[in-house]
């Protein structure tokens, strides 16, 4: 009999809300099946069991906040007879760790989950209590029997409550973004890189290819970012104990950004196994998985590098700041023409800026820079990212 | 189809791709990607789900005739003649 356990979503999640089971007592489950769903401030989050057996005992219901490691169902394993007299786990509903006064305007109200029965309108949990903390009436935001999510609540918030109270996801980078400032002390490298070359050959192959499969040039760099990762994997790991770890297993955490505000970077998870056609197709669901809010816990807790990709938002050359405990981020900039010296002529070609932002205690310029040049390499010679 | 109902087709992809978007930002004229933030990503999605409705792929080195509502209503009136 082992316990499943909520999970920790990242170093700054103290807790979330059990949304709903997948799954009931009594069924079989499989090792990476997705048995509940989870709110956080990343998003409603799926979460997966790591082991074969029969869910023995719910222990907790839906809509329910449950602190980090808290046991939420018992799993036995197959053959394991059921056990009737489990000594009681510990309560479920716990409230906010006790932090000081993370809502100093209303800390009576901030611990409270229960919701009064009279209330028929579908909202999150995280919906409700924010709606409470911030004085907003949820039939104002309900429309058409729809359930009300806390997206919604939060952008209804009166511009004076949106100051004082970042959202959840605003909060998460700022304690991820502060931590990487103060502990990792970043080097940064650049260089333009002659895209077209890469592009032409990109063009060749979606002509060939229907609509549905076409790929986009974010494919094809996460691709040869990857190739690169293969060949200088010091860049792709983490850092952790004062020792730098490198992972076998490459899975880029991709920035995504969320139209209304924040972005989040789920991990491309195993990528260094995907040709370029996989690539493009793990992708496309990641982006629409991530834009729909159903990301699965692996991808938002194993990202091993990152990759940042601003080249719509049109500028020319992304700085990043490393996400711990990562050790390097890969900034690539807006693709445009620029002159371009080949031999002795001066020419116009797609030029664009890569930048690695490193980890300097876990790899020096030299690895940054090796990395760097083994990219451009692969993007003069597309077709070795097939 | 006639233009008009091209129109409104490509309306209703970019706001089924792009649901938080409001129907009155959508402006004729304007660049679709840069006036509604839409990443090539997503732009690439429309195009597919018109290629379901109109029945016309956009081939990239076409991107340039398709950039805002009206250039795309018109690409699309055009090869649907032909």
């Amino acid at each position: 009999m082992s316990q499943f356990v909520m999970p920790s979503l990242g170093a700054d999640m103290e807790s979330a809300v059990l949304m709903e089971w997948h799954v009931k007592e009594g069924d079989h489950v499989t090792k990476g099946q997705v048995i509940a769903e989870v709110e956080t401030s990343k998003g409603v989050i799926e979460i997966e069991v790591f082991e074969e057996g029969i869910v023995d005992k719910i222990l907790v219901e839906e809509e329910t906040e449950c602190a980090v490691g808290t046991p939420l169902a018992m799993i036995r394993s197959i053959g394991e007879s059921p056990v009737q007299n489990e000594t009681p786990p510990p309560p479920s509903v716990e409230p906010e760790p006790a932090k000081p006064a993370p809502h100093p305007s209303a800390p009576a109200e901030a611990n409270t989950t229960e919701v009064p029965e009279e209330i028929r309108i579908k909202a999150s949990p995280a919906a409700r209590r924010k709606a409470k903390e911030m004085g907003i009436d949820l039939f104002s935001l309900a429309a058409q029997g729809e359930e009300v999510h806390l997206s919604q609540v939060e952008s209804a918030a009166p511009p004076a409550a949106e100051k004082s109270a970042a959202s959840g996801m605003r909060q998460a980078i700022a304690k991820a973004m502060s931590r990487s400032n103060a502990e990792i002390p970043h080097y940064y490298l650049s260089t333009g890189i002659n895209m077209t070359p890469a592009l032409r050959w990109l063009e060749e192959e979606n002509k060939k290819r229907s609509i549905k499969e076409r790929i986009l040039p974010a494919a094809l760099l996460i691709r040869a970012v990857v190739k690169a990762l293969e060949k200088v994997p010091e860049l792709n790991g983490f850092w952790k104990d004062d020792a730098p770890q490198i992972s076998t297993q490459i899975n880029p955490g991709i920035a995504i950004a969320l139209r209304k505000e924040g972005l989040i970077t789920p991990a491309l998870l195993d990528a260094g196994k995907m040709g370029l056609y996989e690539t493009m197709g793990a992708l496309d669901d990641l982006i629409t998985r991530t834009r729909a809010g159903k990301l699965r816990n692996t991808e938002i807790t194993r990202q091993t590098i990152t990759i940042t990709n601003l080249g719509d938002l049109g500028v020319e050359s992304v700085y990043g700041v490393i996400y711990p405990p990562q050790v390097a981020l890969v900034g690539l900039g807006r693709i445009m023409d620029a002159p371009w010296a080949e031999g002795d002529a001066l020419t116009v070609r797609k030029v664009m800026q890569a930048t690695l932002a490193g980890d300097h205690r876990a790899s020096d310029g030299r690895t940054g820079a090796k990395f760097l040049e083994t990219f451009n390499e692969y993007l003069q010679h597309p077709e070795e990212l097939l | 189809m006639t233009k008009e109902q091209i129109t409104k087709a490509i309306i209703t992809q970019i706001l089924e791709i792009a649901p938080d978007i409001d129907e009155a930002d959508i402006i004729p004229d304007k660049n679709i990607q840069r006036s509604l933030e839409i990443d090539s990503f997503d732009f690439l999605k429309i195009l597919t789900a018109l290629n379901e409705v109109v029945g016309i792929e956009v081939p990239e080195s076409d991107y340039g005739a398709v950039d805002t509502v009206e250039h795309m209503s018109e690409y699309f009136a055009r090869r649907l003649e032909h």
